[in-house]
């Protein structure tokens, strides 16, 4: 046989591709929220349908919010086939976790949670001089993904959040030291997802990969989806640090210097409380979020959080090592 | 900026030092996608660096490894949005590996922007690249005459230029070219259209970005391979049919509606949808690409890697030749026994014969016995199981496979059916 490597009659050349819009007049056109929506939940069964015993990393963050809502859909009406898995630092969000339980319960999951805690009173892990614990759960993640024979573990994060995630894969191998390795990563082929591994290894998905922070918001609006509260403009008594405002809490307390007041502010991420800052923002609704959110300057992790800020490569570093 | 935007899938490719990450790192950055904290970054690496101005390359290049070496190692993505219409890159290295990651970016892409320097002109690997684009039917290339900055008679030389890739482009059949020159460092025709290059008067290249066609998948058959059998049993959601028992897929092509006569494949069984339903609503059809999931009249046998299609469509095969990317470092030789994946089916396939390496440069066909990582090939296949194929050049999804090893699971190669 010959190689074609295209016809003469290169105009009749089919431009399908996964993310080509359908405008036909026959049916309603599909939005961009539609696509990503669509590929989502393409890659949550794919991972389903190939892997024995896949878990979804669920904290109660709005990523991680989103996620779970495909998962709902990917296998409506019957229940999401899989646990949900949280590594609690210790430092969370109170009113977080209060909705991560009221969700798991209200969707009937099986939900496992690794504590950080555990680690440090136990000696496994020693806190940090920061007191940031958010570098502290790639043990106890890899952990739990260890104890429950995961082989397939689903993750919120977007390409458009940093760096070096801009280099993942939707699916990514993680070999067994649950190591990512960048330099020797699969090619990602038109839609068509290998999660296939060696015993020992295991899988990261990404079902979010391509959505950015102003999509996800958009979704939210779209499908009405619930959001922990601390997400929308609430009083809080905070405290300036690292240019950013901290709450007031346990495991946040303001030095000598650092003046305490009371702003009206809300969340764009949810994570360690002690280097998780608020934004000033008086945006009490989903539609005023959409909106602040469109008009940022800032990216949402360079707004609110302090754990990358200390270096350039302060997330490769973790990635690699098996954080999320 | 309205999010009922389409999307356009754009990947670059180019030559190592042509100028690619400087180029997209000045389409993130003058189409304002860059924001002041990503900003403020670059300009403080670029001073500590010695830089007198911003290195817009710092914007791309994510990795350690990359920033130390001033190089790009591996293919990222990155989102930007016009009031037009919204963009998903894949920015993909030149140097190593560089054909596995031009495959990887066209596979997907609506449209390949491929840089070259102005001042060397088409090149082997443009060549490469152009036949990259061509063998995975990507609709559109945008040729970036880039460092125009840099030529003495500029439009003299960018007429040249495009005239030698247009013929390159000609010999490979390539859809759609066209050239646009450009300074990546300067920002000119890049966004706005410069007044250095007077001579030029077409558009920029986020012009041409913004206004390209989108094809629209909802064309063709319909063609959907079976992801998962939903059957929720005792457990069903509340208001949930208990005997509920549905097809769960992705729509590759074409359009389903409630009513249609549909078959199973590779069975070839008939039967009508009876519904479908995206999440928990019942919906009257579906287009691609959507994810939904499917109910069928008769209760027949299907399962996951079986495709629901339109009843015209071709039978399913066991053998059919195929044009292949090899991607792994061991090569490929006649009689390998390996898995093959198409759409969600995965089964064993033997290479039945290699009958031709793709000589990139000469664009001609050798004859072979081994194929090695980044050669393209021919070859023909026996799988263990039918497989509902078509012909790559009819349908980018029913056409493409990949060649996986059966101990690791590792992609071996992207595949084209031919035909
Ligand atoms: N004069 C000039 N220099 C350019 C232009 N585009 C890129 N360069 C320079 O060419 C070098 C290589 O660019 P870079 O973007 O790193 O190339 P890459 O390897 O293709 O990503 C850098 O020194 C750039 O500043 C241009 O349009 N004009």
């Amino acid at each position: 046989m010959t190689i074609t490597l295209a016809s003469a009659s290169s105009g009749a050349v089919t431009t399908s591709s996964a993310y080509a819009a359908a405008g036909s007049a026959r049916h309603t056109p599909l939005t961009q929220l539609d696509l990503l929506e669509a590929e989502g939940i393409h890659v949550i069964r794919e991972v389903a349908g190939e892997l024995e015993r896949p878990v979804l990393l669920f904290s109660g963050g709005k990523d991680s919010v989103v996620m779970l809502h495909l998962a709902v859909k990917a296998f409506w009406p019957a229940p999401i086939p899989f646990p949900v898995l949280h590594i609690d630092t210790g430092h969370n969000f109170p009113e977080v976790l209060a909705f991560r339980d009221r969700t798991v319960e209200q969707l009937g999951l099986r939900l496992v949670v690794e504590h950080v805690q555990d680690w440090i009173d136990d000696g496994r892990l020693r806190e940090r001089a920061d007191g940031t614990r958010n570098p502290l759960q790639t043990q106890p993640l890899l952990h739990a993904i260890g104890q429950g024979r995961f082989d397939g573990v689903f993750g919120g994060g977007r390409r458009d959040e940093e760096k070096a995630r801009a280099k993942e894969r939707i699916i990514s191998l993680r070999d067994d030291f649950g190591q990512w390795d960048p330099r020797n990563q699969r090619p990602e082929l038109w839609n068509l997802l290998n999660p296939r591994h060696r015993t020992g290894q295991h899988v990261r998905a990404f079902p979010l990969s391509n959505w950015t922070e102003l999509d996800v918001w958009r979704y939210i609006e779209r499908e009405g989806i619930e959001l922990p509260a601390l997400y929308y403009a609430h009083e809080r008594e905070v405290f300036e640090r690292d240019g950013m405002w901290l709450a007031v809490g346990p495991h946040s307390t303001p030095r000598d210097h650092e003046q305490v007041s009371v702003r009206t502010v809300r969340y764009r991420t949810v994570g360690d409380m002690s280097c998780t800052g608020a934004v000033d923002s008086p945006a009490a609704t989903v539609a005023e979020v959409v909106a602040e959110v469109a008009a940022s300057t800032l990216t949402e992790r360079g707004a609110t959080r302090a754990d990358d800020r200390i270096s350039e490569a302060a997330m490769e570093d973790r990635k690699k090592e098996g954080y999320f | 900026m309205t999010h009922q935007s389409t999307m356009l899938r754009l990947a670059t490719a180019g030559s190592v030092d042509d100028g690619k990450s400087t180029l997209v790192g000045r389409l993130l950055h003058d189409s304002k996608a860059i924001l002041a904290d990503q900003w403020d970054a670059v300009e403080r690496i670029s001073r500590d660096r010695g830089l007198t101005g911003a290195d817009l390359a710092l914007l791309t290049d994510g990795l350690r490894a990359e920033r130390e070496q001033g190089i790009t190692i591996d293919v990222a993505y990155r989102y930007f949005a016009t009031e037009k219409r919204s963009f998903v890159l894949a920015d993909c290295p030149g140097h190593v590996q560089y054909t596995r990651n031009t495959v990887t970016g066209a596979s997907t892409a609506d449209v390949v922007v491929l840089l070259v320097d102005a001042r060397k002109g088409v090149v082997e690997q443009t060549r490469r690249h152009l036949a990259v684009a061509a063998l995975l039917r990507v609709p559109h290339v945008i040729l970036a005459v880039n460092k125009i900055d840099l030529v003495d008679d500029a439009e003299a030389r960018f007429l040249e230029v495009a005239a030698g890739a247009a013929e390159v482009a000609l010999g490979l059949g390539l859809a759609d070219l066209r050239a646009i020159p450009v300074s990546a460092l300067h920002g000119d025709n890049v966004v706005d259209r410069s007044a250095t290059t007077s001579w030029y008067s077409g558009p920029s290249l986020l012009e041409v970005l913004e206004s390209l066609p989108v094809g629209e998948v909802s064309d063709g058959e319909a063609r959907l391979p079976v992801q998962l059998v939903i059957r929720p049993q005792g457990a069903v959601r509340p208001g949930a049919d208990p005997d509920f028992r549905g097809y769960a897929g992705r729509l590759d092509s074409g359009v389903l509606r409630r009513g249609d006569e549909v078959q199973v494949l590779p069975s070839g069984r008939r039967t009508r949808v009876a519904g479908l339903w995206l999440g928990d609503r019942n919906i009257e059809e579906a287009a691609a690409p959507q994810s939904v999931t499917v109910e069928l009249d008769d209760d027949i046998d299907v399962s996951r890697g079986d495709v629901i299609s339109a009843v015209t469509a071709a039978p399913a095969v066991r053998e059919f030749t195929a044009t292949l990317t090899w991607l792994a470092d061991t090569p490929l030789r006649p009689g390998a026994r390996l898995l093959l994946k198409h759409g969600t089916r995965t089964v064993p396939v033997i290479i039945r014969a290699l009958t031709g390496r793709l000589d990139l440069d000469a664009l001609e066909q050798h004859a072979t016995d081994v194929l090695s990582l980044n050669d393209i090939g021919a070859v023909e296949l026996v799988a263990a199981e039918p497989l509902p194929v078509l012909p790559y050049a009819v349908s980018r999804h029913g056409g493409a496979f990949l060649l996986l090893d059966p101990s690791d699971g590792n992609t071996l190669a992207a595949g084209l059916v031919a035909g």
